[in-house]
């Protein structure tokens, strides 16, 4: 009877699969039992009570509603939503500037080439710590003194401290003009959808890009003019040490964005040039023969093959994108590391607490990142036939 | 019935054991113990405040808070050499007490309420009562803290200063950008770039660290504290004779100023004077340092290497120094100061 049940395949592996995970289990509660265990005896505060503490820590560049005088929660999710934006930005910024320098690499032209070529061994090739300081003290340094500060008509100044631009004082009405322009792309994809259908039914292009320009541009524009002319503004005044009011873009955001996007691009152009060229020279030479421009063959042939092979590097580039925006902590941007590991790890102690949420934070916006990147993966796969 | 006397002579006897056993020997010490087979003192320091602790460009380190933990050497090795400087930032320094890295810090630490409660520490008394203040440039004409509205402000996370300074312009209403950086050494660089109108740590830390600036003589310290930040060396939790070496040293350096005992009279002091709390502290009468587990010259050694706590202070920080800094609440009680010792008795 055992020896039966030891051949068969699916309960030996369904045996090994349960041991192992009641095994990993079992080792995890040891671990924090027994870490809470010498927490208390080393007298060392645990548990998650801190995070309803008044914080008392002032944030310089803050999304969320959060004040000094909120909890250390508010303060965590304020670092979470500085770490968000910075690293969907330079995810956004760096895949279009790595396929641009992916393509020039690419290039007939030899200086072009040439020059896509060294910016990636170069940047390949130099930590990202280095990067992030080169631009901050860079962006610092470039930057004129408060009072010599560049303006730009009486309303958007830039010192080194930051770019100081008008805040709305009711912030619901740019609600509204969101909602406006995201029906708008909503409808805009709707058409792109309907006239694929009706090139593919009946070979009939459509004015896609009318449609386009007024959906994307005009309907976005006429919302974001009817918002700002529905509130008051805070405008920058000078003052005595800097400008007062208004909203501070900080030139640690600026420098870390920099930074992101300038490294991240050499990766991205190296997983271009390798998605263009893992595409076989005979279908460009199918495509060429069967009439199509340069730039129909890039666009039909080339990119969508190319893509499958992309999409898998660069879901882990936009791990290291995420992953990295903690290089912020060195510089001040006050992302989660900053805030929650520093700030608020030195003013309650518990360390243990602090890092677990932050490594959670990181695991899980990973793992959102690797999921959607995977949905797209396996459309891109089914679309090719 | 043999056996039931037997049974209780014998339960005698072990308490008998038992409390002789507690008369010849002291409360055991893992700490002193783990010390003495290390062959050294394992001492955590800031990473470089000139003054307090700094390493020369021969690794050699200095300072008040580096001399203490020689004394302290001095005091359980007989040897003030006999120590190793792990330096810390404002970070790392709880988890490299706490898990056992070091045996103390010692390193401008202010003492607070929740550090003590929560981070399983101790704070072992006062070497330096320090107070918060800012540095300027001198083109920026502000004098006083009340001065800096508007301005920004560089500050090291996570230590009592970007707490203190945050609290104190939000009771004033004074709108203050507070930007943090992971180090002291960073916040300082980019103060001197021009990110921020002013930096903010203790008046003592600040006079050292000017230095570090690239035109020192344009900017100025702010006289005016905005704070008490006494700081003093710092132990975890536990091992409480442990605990009582590390204050009682320091009080031994702060009562050999007071007595008159210096580096350089201490071996007369020890043989001629009459003064019996001299005569304690140095090991000439009483056995005050067996009390604690260690040789009965102690203090001596540690005086006899360091000094007392105001040699060491003109040498790191004061007239002696580059610091320049006044004794001001420094001082021992007697010259006006805040500094004072329990009686060796």
């Amino acid at each position: 009877m055992l020896r039966r049940l030891y051949y068969d395949a699916r309960v030996r592996d369904l045996f090994w699969q349960i041991a192992i995970s009641v095994g990993l289990v079992a080792l995890t509660i040891f671990f924090v039992r027994n870490a809470s265990q010498n927490m208390v005896n080393a007298g060392i505060a645990s548990g998650f009570d801190f995070l309803w503490r008044s914080s008392g820590i002032d944030v310089p560049f803050v999304l969320t509603s959060y004040t000094a005088s909120d909890n250390i929660w508010a303060l965590f999710w304020a670092g979470v939503a500085n770490t968000l934006l910075v690293s969907f930005l330079a995810m956004v910024l760096a895949t279009i500037m790595g396929f641009l320098i992916g393509l020039a690499r690419l290039s007939s032209h030899w200086l072009l080439s040439t020059a896509a070529g060294a910016y990636v061994e170069f940047v390949r090739n130099i930590p990202l710590l280095f990067f992030v300081l080169f631009w901050y003290f860079g962006v610092i340094a470039a930057l004129p003194q408060p009072r010599d500060s560049l303006g730009f008509f009486s309303a958007i100044f830039l010192n080194n401290r930051g770019l100081t631009v008008p805040s709305p004082m009711d912030g619901s009405v740019f609600r509204w003009a969101l909602l406006a322009i995201l029906l708008a792309g909503v409808v805009q994809w709707l058409v792109v959808r309907w006239a694929a259908a009706r090139k593919a039914s009946t070979g009939q292009d459509a004015p896609v890009l009318a449609a386009g320009i007024v959906l994307c541009l005009v309907v976005p524009v006429l919302a974001l003019v009817i918002a700002a002319r529905a509130t008051g503004w805070d405008m920058p005044q000078p003052g005595r040490f800097n400008l007062r009011g208004g909203f501070v873009i900080i030139p640690e955001f600026v420098a870390l964005l920099a930074a992101l996007v300038t490294y991240t691009a050499g990766f991205v152009a190296e997983i271009v040039r390798g998605g263009i060229a893992a595409v076989v020279r005979g279908q460009r030479e199918a495509a060429a023969s069967l009439g199509l421009r340069p730039g129909q063959i890039l666009r039909f042939v080339v990119v969508p093959q190319a893509l499958r092979v992309m999409i898998p590097p660069m879901t882990s580039q936009y791990l290291n994108v995420l992953k990295n925006s903690s290089f912020g902590a060195a510089i001040a941007y006050p992302d989660v590391v900053s805030l929650f590991m520093g700030s608020a790890l030195n003013n309650t102690g518990q360390a243990i607490e602090i890092i677990a949420m932050t490594l959670a934070v990181y695991l899980f916006f990973g793992l959102i990142v690797s999921a959607l990147m995977n949905w797209y993966n396996a459309r891109i796969a089914l679309v090719t036939r | 019935m043999f056996n039931r006397i037997s049974t209780s002579a014998l339960a005698a006897f072990a308490m008998l054991g038992a409390g002789a056993a507690t008369a010849q020997t002291l409360v055991p010490s893992p700490t002193l113990d783990a010390i003495r087979t290390r062959g050294s003192l394992e001492c955590g320091v800031h990473v470089g405040v000139p003054g307090f602790s700094f390493p020369n460009d021969k690794g050699e380190w200095s300072g008040l808070d580096v001399d203490y933990c020689r004394a302290l050497a001095a005091a359980v090795l007989g040897d003030a050499g006999k120590v190793k400087f792990t330096p810390t930032t404002v970070q790392q320094r709880w988890p490299v007490l706490q898990s056992g890295q070091v045996d103390l810090l010692s390193r401008n630490t202010t003492i607070t309420f929740s550090r003590n409660a929560s981070l399983g520490v101790n704070f072992q008394g006062i070497n330096f009562y320090e107070g918060q203040t800012f540095i300027v440039r001198k083109a920026s004409k502000a004098t006083a803290a009340k001065d800096l509205d508007g301005a920004s402000v560089c500050v090291a996370a996570g230590s009592t200063e970007e707490k203190n300074a945050a609290d104190w312009f939000r009771e004033r209403n004074l709108k203050v950008t507070i930007t943090n950086f992971q180090k002291n050494d960073d916040a300082i660089a980019a103060y001197d770039a021009g990110r921020c109108d002013a930096y903010t740590a203790g008046v003592g830390a600040l006079a050292g660290q000017r230095a570090k600036l690239k035109t020192p003589d344009e900017h100025i310290i702010m006289a005016e504290p905005i704070s008490n930040d006494p700081q003093g060396p710092v132990t975890r939790y536990g091992d409480e004779r442990w605990q009582a070496v590390v204050r009682w040293v320091l009080n031994g350096m702060i009562a050999a100023e007071a007595l008159g005992v210096t580096s350089k009279n201490v071996d007369d002091m020890r043989a001629n004077s009459k003064n019996a709390e001299v005569r304690r502290l140095l090991g000439a009468e009483g056995n005050f340092g067996a009390m604690l587990g260690l040789s009965n010259d102690w203090m001596f050694n540690a005086i006899k290497a360091v000094g007392n706590y105001g040699e060491s202070f003109e040498r790191t920080v004061g007239n002696g120094s580059t610091l320049k800094l006044e004794r001001g609440q420094n001082a021992l009680w007697t010259k006006g100061g805040l500094l004072f010792t329990p009686p060796f008795q």
